[in-house]
């Protein structure tokens, strides 16, 4: 169990809980829970994560199975996003505010920039 | 409870009302008592998740017999509700099954004694919901069939994982097993009263149920590693309101609040 080296002596295994909480919907990550075996996670957490509503389904993963990219690792994996902000689609403007304004004031006509 | 004995006999349909608020007294409070009992583990539980665990499957239980004790107050023409049933009655009144009042041990007791009760109540809530005329308790039936389904689950896993654990914990689950077994009987048991709401088709005896029960946690017990008890003595008593020396206590706990604040609401 390499990444959970700083581990107490035996305790239990940590568990990433999954919840698929309704057709349409992705899994969702809801957080972890403690057990020695895949029917315990999956019994803490249905009792931890599913008191209420009426989810389709439930998925646990050992926590050591997922492998995470390290922080040293972030620029890296994730600078390349930053400073394109012509990735982003901030620089439309609302249309439809606008057109109605050229309407109301009779310049449909004259829309060009 | 009231007693028609000395009375003259009473028309065939308040006969059946009365005897099915009896029925279902007895499994509000097999319900109510385990509930309560599962509560007492609330901070003790050996892990937090276990403590969460056990006190889910407490209101669980606690919701059941709050639906069972209403219909019976409505049955039975006394018009009690279910906090007066809960929280007015004396011990002698209770009808639950000795099993489920018994003090909860170590962790292992009780497993056993959950493993026997969930058994029990997915079968008989499962023919509540098939064999039973009135709507309402159908479907009472198959809700609490599928929320004691989960119950049996949680009982099943821990019996596996204590019988095939160390020695110890093997050690342990086979003395809860053996504690509570003598106790199991009494939960089959058929008088009078549910002869004839058998007869009449009003709700199905438990006592069919008892081969599967047997077949199905023989299984569970089998595969942990365990030995199914064989007791040479069998508890009854408490459907006759006849209790263990620990009920007085839980009782006594469970009525605190509505005795100190008689008629308080929040």
């Amino acid at each position: 169990m390499s990444s959970t080296s700083t581990e107490r002596e035996g305790a239990p295994a940590s568990w990433e809980v999954f919840l698929r909480p309704r057709r349409g919907l992705a899994h969702q990550h809801m957080g972890s829970v403690r057990a020695d075996d895949a029917a315990m996670a999956l019994g803490r957490a249905r009792d931890l994560y599913i008191r209420r509503g009426d989810p389709l389904s439930l998925w646990v993963v050992r926590s050591d199975a997922v492998h995470a990219v390290s922080p040293d690792e972030r620029d890296p994996y994730f600078s390349n996003a930053r400073h394109k902000p012509y990735r982003y689609p901030e620089q439309y403007a609302p249309l439809t505010g606008q057109f109605t304004e050229f309407r109301e004031e009779g310049r449909d006509d004259d829309h060009h920039p | 409870m009231t007693t028609t004995r000395d009375a003259a006999p009473a028309p065939e349909a308040l006969r059946t009302d009365a005897d099915l608020a009896v029925h279902l007294l007895r499994l509000g409070d097999d319900a109510l008592v385990l509930g309560q009992r599962l509560c007492q583990w609330i901070t003790r539980a050996p892990t937090i998740e276990e403590d969460l665990a056990l006190s889910n499957i407490a209101l669980d239980l606690v919701g059941h017999a709050r639906t069972l004790l209403t219909l019976s107050g409505r049955l039975d023409g006394t018009g009690r509700t279910e906090d007066d049933l809960a929280f007015t009655r004396a011990d002698r009144e209770f009808t639950n099954a000795l099993l489920t009042e018994l003090p909860n041990g170590d962790f292992a007791v009780t497993v056993a004694r959950q493993l026997a009760y969930t058994h029990y109540a997915v079968l008989y809530y499962e023919a509540l919901a098939a064999g039973c005329a009135d709507a309402e308790l159908a479907g009472f039936g198959a809700r609490a069939a599928k929320e004691v389904a989960f119950h049996r689950l949680h009982a099943d896993n821990w019996t596996r994982r204590l019988g095939l654990g160390t020695p110890e914990s093997a050690r342990r689950m086979q003395a809860g097993l053996d504690r509570v077994w003598p106790y199991t009987a009494e939960l089959f048991d058929e008088d009078d009263v549910l002869r004839r709401l058998a007869a009449a088709g009003t709700v199905p005896s438990p006592a069919p149920s008892r081969p599967l029960w047997e077949q199905r946690v023989s299984e569970v017990v089998t595969r942990a590693g365990l030995t199914v008890p064989e007791p040479r003595w069998q508890a009854r008593g408490g459907r006759a309101g006849l209790h263990t020396e620990e009920f007085g206590p839980l009782v006594a706990e469970l009525q605190s609040v509505r005795r100190q604040f008689p008629g308080g609401t929040w």
